[in-house]
């Protein structure tokens, strides 16, 4: 049996005296097109710091492709896109192409140069998320859009296996949000990427995703999103916190 | 002037050294800039005052210390200030830049007291905080040269990391590279050229040679190879232009060379804004 990519057993964190996870267990399986739900604060971002390394639960553990995450080194087969305001200073003076080579820098290794093969490597990411006019471009010139595009495509170089997002489309106007989704959903479909992602954007991604977490410090509901509706009016409340609207669609529900 | 270094030792310790710093210091530097480290220059520049004024009293006390080459303790404390204010960043994990009036001040701090102790220094003093063209020893010429082959080790090996820290260090900590082992190191030698730069440029002035000329090359570059290039060649124009003006009207080079890249700066600032007001005439 293949292992999941991400497996989640039990895991809780504090954030000093506050609780932000409660006992989370939940796997991803290659292919999956995940999306984490939740209201502001409900510990979705730290679920995601959490898979990728960068926080450490207090309790529980991670198993990543099969390998306790402590052990695990193929780093380069998750890529990680964050939330654009957080971490890019908007007014580096670098080149598309030499923010997307840097998603090679680990598959490298320490010590070596980039390949020769990176500047096709780089162009063929492009590709894939569209950008492939963007090469020679400076970064600080492009949309919030088109960063987001550059900084996935950074992520793609490195062939990842799964792709993981945390607010993506954050700065992103919202007429591009759909485009967005729209290559994300291609990216899982024609790739094969597993993705896991956490928005808000419910409406909107709704029709791509494949499977739905309704996180709130503990998981509400974890399964294919054609299950959502059989959440309890009382699990969602408890969910979100409070009375949420359940609107149908035709071929799936969502909150 | 050629014919001046070809017969003066003490000016082609000051020409080489200030070579040497006028490519090793910008380069560092795009790093620090785009990494909003700036103002961690400046406080490690004011811990070498306290490692070099220790030093001077030291050698003046202690016989067995006489011969002692200052710039050995002033590398020393700006080591150990870029360590003390990596341990303080991470305490105050809140309020990350209180590290930098902690640490400047304690250099100031110590420094002002081995000034006070010791006395008959001021001269020596006066080079050390504003650069000297003739205090450059052949001792000194090699520890910067021995400097710059680990910054230039250090970047040529870790540039791709380098730049992925720079760029987004919560990526390059995500995509799994040993990120606080490269801050660290790079904290490490960002200390040592500071403590080789100062012998030019001066305790005061040296951090603005890491940061100047970035400045200027980031107002016409668009990519960081670019920026990159452009700062050391800004930076190799000040440090000369600098010296050469410093040794003829007998000035302290430090300010010299600062003037100079003030004033591409301000070149290249008057430039930009000609280029764009014309763009936009020819768009009318």
């Amino acid at each position: 049996m293949v292992a999941p990519l991400i497996d989640i057993k039990d895991i809780s964190f504090e954030y000093e005296q506050t609780k932000a996870l409660d006992n989370i267990s939940m796997k991803v399986e290659e292919g999956d097109f995940l999306a984490i739900l939740g209201p502001n604060g409900s510990g979705k971002s730290t679920l995601l710091k959490i898979m990728l390394g960068l926080m450490k639960p207090s309790k529980g553990k991670i198993e990543l492709f099969g390998i306790d995450a402590k052990n695990f080194k193929n780093r380069e087969w998750i890529g990680y896109v964050s939330q654009k305001s957080n971490s890019f200073n908007s007014g580096f003076p670098a080149t598309v192409e030499e923010v997307v080579a840097g998603g090679l820098a680990k598959k490298t290794g320490l010590f070596h140069r980039l390949p020769k093969s990176a500047h096709q490597e780089v162009a063929e990411a492009l590709e894939a998320v569209g950008m492939q006019d963007f090469m020679g471009r400076s970064v600080s010139e492009l949309s919030g859009g088109q960063q987001q595009r550059i900084f996935i495509a950074r992520a793609l170089v490195a062939k990842p296996k799964i792709l993981i997002l945390d607010e993506p489309t954050v700065g992103v106007d919202h007429q591009n949000v759909q485009a967005f989704y729209d290559m994300l959903a291609s990216l899982n479909r024609d790739k094969n990427i597993t993705l896991v992602l956490v928005t808000h954007d419910v409406d909107t991604v709704t029709d791509r995703i494949t499977h739905v977490a309704c996180l709130n410090q503990t998981i509400h509901f974890h399964g294919f999103k054609e299950q959502l509706h059989t959440m309890s009016d009382e699990q969602r409340e408890a969910w979100y916190g409070h009375s949420v609207r359940k609107i149908h669609h035709i071929g799936g529900s969502h909150a | 002037m050629i014919e001046a270094i070809l017969s003066y030792e003490f000016l082609q310790n000051a020409f080489a050294a200030g070579l040497i710093i006028g490519v090793i210091a910008p380069l560092l530097g795009v790093f620090i800039v785009v990494r909003r480290l700036s103002l961690i220059a400046d406080a490690l520049s004011h811990v070498t005052l306290a490692g070099i004024a220790g030093s001077l009293y030291l050698s003046q006390s202690v016989a067995s210390l006489a011969l002692l080459n200052p710039l050995f303790l002033g590398i020393a404390a700006s080591v150990a200030g870029s360590v003390l204010i990596e341990r303080l960043r991470s305490l105050y994990k809140h309020y990350e830049e209180l590290a930098i009036p902690i640490i400047l001040s304690a250099g100031i701090g110590f420094g002002a007291i081995f000034i006070s102790l010791a006395e008959g220094f001021s001269n020596d003093l006066f080079g050390y905080l504003f650069g000297s063209v003739s205090a450059v020893s052949r001792e000194d010429l090699l520890i910067v040269a021995a400097i710059a082959v680990v910054v230039l080790a250090f970047i040529y090996f870790f540039f791709k990391e380098l730049f992925v820290l720079s760029f987004d260090d919560e990526y390059a900590r995500a995509s799994g590279l040993p990120a606080k082992w490269i801050h660290f190191i790079f904290m490490i030698v960002t200390a040592l050229v500071i403590a080789g730069s100062m012998r030019i440029v001066g305790i005061l002035l040296v951090s603005s040679l890491m940061t100047i000329p970035v400045a200027t090359a980031m107002r016409v570059t668009k990519s960081f190879k670019q920026t990159i290039i452009l700062s050391i060649v800004f930076g190799e124009i000040s440090v000369i232009t600098g010296l050469v003006t410093a040794f003829y009207f007998d000035l302290a080079p430090g300010g010299t060379i600062v003037v100079t890249s003030i004033f591409l700066l301000l070149l290249v600032i008057a430039y930009k804004k000609i280029m764009v007001s014309l763009k936009k005439g020819a768009i009318a």
